[in-house]
């Protein structure tokens, strides 16, 4: 005969209604990273959600952290170049034309304007370089996979010219305090200008990948706002700050390098949203094509290293070792450094990521005193906490890859 | 430089000119920070904060010097301003964080270098190095190899009683002693309190300083 056992489950209803009062209004914390696509690197996002908004956002950078400043002052200036390469990997010329630029400064030494002229076309190389990595993988970081190969494609044929130029396609190591590590090989500034005549064509494809491309522009759109104010407040720079709609380019403002014999403008963003950045970016590249095509119809003949460099600048390796005099001071170069003068520096260039700068303490000698590193992205990453508030978890991918960060210059 | 400078001094008493090759800068008593980048700030247009970090004379007292280097868009003009912490063994200065949100991370990253406290500072915690990290390492007396540490996971660091080992010195950065005989002056590793021939010392001090 079947029996039957009773078996309390309590009163579900109430059960119910209580772990609801638990769960009501409880946040829940979720951290991204350090190793996770949308991070491009290794940021780390500590957030806390209600649900899908975002209610608290707090970055966690120093994943990367080499120690780099501490380096420098280990170094002779000399040394401390192929380190720069490693800051904002994406555009290592424009860092070493930075940190030359920096050092030279220091010493009170003037670039002929052959060697201005190279730097100035590595420097717009490298920023076309940055942002096609920058806006391929914020297309993809949407969903557009596409505009991604055109970019890159784009970006290797980059990478060749640079190759030839400098021997190395990513760790340049290009310049030299005083002037340049080799002047351009023959034929070069011909290829670069047909890399320029068949970019064009190929950027506006791109661009008509995304520019008015629906679901990208719901995405992008009114998303992630930096006003003028917070933007100047916390110091954002480069197009980041240029899309919220300060005029400030380092280019026009306070020209270096001889940036003021060529046209360009500064394109400048109205409401400082995902889509705006992204809008800027793509200009800044015609803009950049427009540059390295005036420098290479203008290209100076001359020197591309400084003549009064000689004590900073090792001799060409051929005088080494057929000169006595160049054997010395070859010798002395590499095993002291160059000799600075005293005093304290700052300089800042407009690079593809924003402002970087150099804040050099010398106290004489080979060796830098005190480096420091002023990276854009480090400070370009420190709004995030103030701009994510109130946005969706799925909006950080966009604003994350629009913000368009390296974090092997934010943590040094 | 000197409109800016005779300007200010009036109005700000201890001001002082600082020696400068390339930007407008001023040598500012500890006291005066606040007021001088708010008056900075507010009537010289200087909006935008491009850098703190701070510098370690190490045998010179005031040790420690902050330096601030201000950019102003509508002018196109930096400003460095420079102040030294009184006090050698606890330096502090005031924080700018009320004026220049962007300060923040500025002067976390100063803080973690140096130890430099920011009085005022909302949030001044390691930014770059851990949380538990006992040392400043951008101070001169921190050894460019580095000093082991525990693991930042104490528990993990517990069950595995591992150590987070600082790389070895031997491969450089070479850099030879200026002002010696050529004869003793060959290129070698500045930090040479660990090498491949030498093991590394325990730390002098004894354990590390807690904040």
């Amino acid at each position: 005969m079947a029996t039957t056992k009773e078996i309390s489950i309590g009163d579900m209803g109430a059960r119910a209604s209580a772990y609801q009062d638990e769960l009501q209004g409880e946040n829940m914390a979720l951290n991204v990273g350090p190793s996770h696509p949308t991070t491009h690197g290794v940021l780390r996002l500590l957030m806390e959600l209600d649900g899908d908004v975002i209610k608290k956002c707090e970055p966690v950078v120093g994943y990367l952290h080499r120690g780099d400043e501490k380096i420098a002052e280990n170094m002779t200036y000399n040394q401390f170049v192929p380190y720069t390469d490693r800051l904002d990997y994406i555009a290592p010329l424009a860092n070493n034309v930075c940190y030359a630029m920096a050092v030279e400064q220091l010493a009170g030494l003037e670039v002929p304007p052959r060697c201005a002229a190279i730097r100035v076309l590595v420097s717009e190389m490298a920023r076309i370089s940055s942002h096609l990595l920058g806006l391929g993988v914020y297309g993809m970081d949407a969903g557009a996979w596409t505009p991604f190969m055109y970019t890159f494609t784009e970006r290797e044929k980059l990478y060749t010219l640079f190759e030839e130029l400098t021997g190395a396609r990513f760790t340049t190591s290009y310049t030299r305090i005083g002037g340049v590590a080799r002047d351009v090989p023959e034929g070069w500034l011909q290829r670069v200008s047909d890399f320029c005549d068949q970019f064009l064509p190929i950027l506006e494809e791109t661009c008509a990948l995304l520019t008015r491309n629906r679901i990208f522009m719901d995405r992008t759109e009114g998303v992630g706002v930096i006003s003028k104010e917070d933007a100047l407040a916390y110091g954002i720079t480069g197009p980041n700050l240029r899309a919220a709609g300060v005029d400030l380019d380092l280019r026009k403002d306070r020209p270096y390098l001889g940036y003021d014999q060529y046209e360009f403008d500064v394109p400048i963003g109205s409401t400082g949203d995902c889509y705006d950045r992204y809008l800027l970016r793509a200009e800044e590249m015609r803009q950049s094509v427009r540059i390295i095509r005036q420098v290479i119809k203008s290209f100076p003949d001359g020197a591309w290293y400084a003549e009064d460099a000689k004590k900073i600048y090792a001799p060409p390796k051929g005088k080494i070792l057929t000169s006595m005099e160049e054997l010395i001071q070859n010798f002395m170069i590499v095993t002291e450094g160059p000799r600075m003068p005293e005093g304290e520096v700052y300089f800042e260039a407009e690079n593809p990521k924003g402002i970087l700068g150099f804040f050099v303490v010398s106290k004489g000698g080979g060796v830098p005193y005190r480096l420091k590193i002023r990276s854009p992205s480090f400070v370009n990453l420190s709004i995030l906490p103030k701009i994510t508030e109130g946005l969706y978890l799925t909006d950080i991918t966009v604003l994350l890859g629009s913000l368009d960060f390296v974090m092997g210059e934010c943590d040094r | 430089m000197s409109d800016l400078f005779e300007t200010l001094q009036p109005r700000f008493e201890g001001l002082e000119p600082r020696e400068s090759s390339d930007h407008p800068a001023v040598q500012c008593p500890v006291s005066l920070i606040l007021p001088l980048v708010e008056c900075l700030r507010d009537e010289f247009h200087y909006e935008i904060l491009s850098d703190v970090t701070a510098i370690d004379w190490e045998e010179r007292s005031p040790r420690f010097s902050v330096v601030y280097h201000f950019y102003s868009v509508q002018d196109c003009r930096y400003l460095r301003v420079v102040t030294d912490c009184p006090d050698d063994e606890n330096p502090a200065v005031p924080s700018i964080v009320a004026l220049y949100p962007g300060a923040n991370w500025h002067e976390r990253e100063t803080f973690d270098m140096f130890g430099i406290r920011f009085e005022g500072h909302p949030d001044l915690r390691r930014i770059l190095m851990w949380d538990e990290y006992p040392y400043y390492p951008l101070r001169k007396e921190f050894p460019l190899a580095g000093i082991e540490t525990d693991l930042p996971d104490a528990e993990i660091g517990e069950e595995t009683r591992a150590k987070v080992l600082a790389a070895p010195m031997m491969g450089g950065p070479f850099v030879a002693d200026t002002g010696s005989p050529m004869s003793k002056s060959e290129p070698r590793a500045k930090d040479q309190s660990w090498t491949e021939w030498k093991k590394k010392e325990a730390l002098e001090d004894g354990g590390p300083e807690k904040d």
